[in-house]
């Protein structure tokens, strides 16, 4: 049992459970999904600088910081006793392109080629460590949501704007991995 | 301050609960690799179908679900009746969304995804996530100027 848990699991196991934390939490609390939130939270609580937008009782929302720290536990766990143990298994076009990039290590989920404490402080590293995540935090809150809030909550509740902001991320995607990060990986 | 310390207690146990549904989830998000740069990259590409599994299976599960709690007026465990707050229509889910998606396809990894890539031990992510919460606050402070 324990040896087919570590085996990745398929996206018709792992889907449909994802989709089952919406009614958990809304069961568990009336809590709607959502994680980019939590990085807010993390701003009023931290430095909210007198800032309208981070001026509110984030103690209310403290559920939501607890349910990224269980991801994180759940990252620990997840790696470590259901960890697996193969190397990961990936498209060998993917493969063929990464080679040039000189990516080549496929131990972690993170690619360890590029993303290490060393290369966080060249060019390359910087920008996709450093710009990526302050795009990925920026870009959410402008949007008022992330993959959980619009794409699976949002589409949950038929929202229209989060299937507005859905596609818009998945242009954003599509813009950035094939006309523009092929350029950065090559820095 | 006997009834104050009670109340703490039942809010420690109310949030613990929460901690565990992301601990289970975050474990999902690692065996599907949902967490992956490599499986963010074939999204993208089109290479492979598992991501889109993924999200449109839990969008249908989620759907579903929704349906089903409104349809049968069902509480929570609580016995409170069930609200989520409808999604109002802003240009910043198409500025801020294309936005998203160009850190989402660089990172390889939503906020959701960052927090469980740290805990696999990717120390390095924290910087991604702190980048993040800049990236957050900056928008929180710039929000005034920004076209909604």
């Amino acid at each position: 049992m324990l040896e087919l848990l570590k085996q990745p699991w398929p996206w018709y196991i792992a889907g449909p459970l994802i989709g089952l934390t919406v009614p958990a939490l809304l069961l568990l609390g009336n809590k709607s999904f959502g994680i980019s939130s939590s990085l807010r939270h993390i701003c009023a609580a931290c430095v909210p600088a007198k800032i309208p937008f981070f001026q509110y009782n984030w103690k209310k929302e403290m559920w939501n910081l607890f349910f990224v720290a269980g991801i994180l536990l759940g990252g620990i766990v997840g790696a470590g006793i259901l960890g697996n143990p193969n190397a990961i298994v990936v498209t060998p076009a993917l493969m063929e392109e990464l080679v040039d990039y000189g990516i080549t290590n496929y131990n972690n989920l993170v690619p360890e080629d590029i993303m290490n404490w060393q290369s966080l402080f060249t060019v390359k590293g910087f920008l996709l460590m450093a710009v990526g995540g302050f795009l990925v935090g920026f870009g959410t809150r402008y949007a008022g949501g992330c993959t959980s809030g619009h794409a699976i909550m949002g589409l949950s509740n038929l929202q229209w704007p989060s299937l507005v902001a859905t596609i818009c991320f998945m242009i954003g995607g599509f813009i950035m991995a094939n006309l523009i990060l092929p350029y950065i990986l090559l820095l | 301050m006997g009834y104050k310390k009670i109340d703490l207690e039942n809010k420690a146990y109310q949030n613990v609960k929460y901690l565990i549904v992301g601990m289970l989830f975050g474990i999902i998000f690692v065996k599907s690799e949902v967490i992956s740069w490599f499986r963010i990259q074939e999204m993208f590409r089109l290479q492979s179908f598992h991501m889109y599994g993924i999200i449109g299976s839990a969008v249908l599960v989620g759907m579903i679900s929704v349906w089903l709690i409104k349809r049968f007026n069902i509480k929570t465990i609580d016995g409170e009746p069930i609200h989520i707050s409808p999604k109002k229509f802003n240009k910043g889910q198409i500025y801020g969304g294309l936005i998203f998606g160009f850190g989402w396809a660089i990172t390889g990894a939503c906020p959701g995804p960052l927090f469980a890539q740290i805990g696999t031990g990717a120390t390095v992510v924290t910087v991604t996530l702190l980048s993040a919460i800049a990236g957050t606050w900056f928008y929180g402070y710039l929000r005034e100027r920004l076209p909604h």
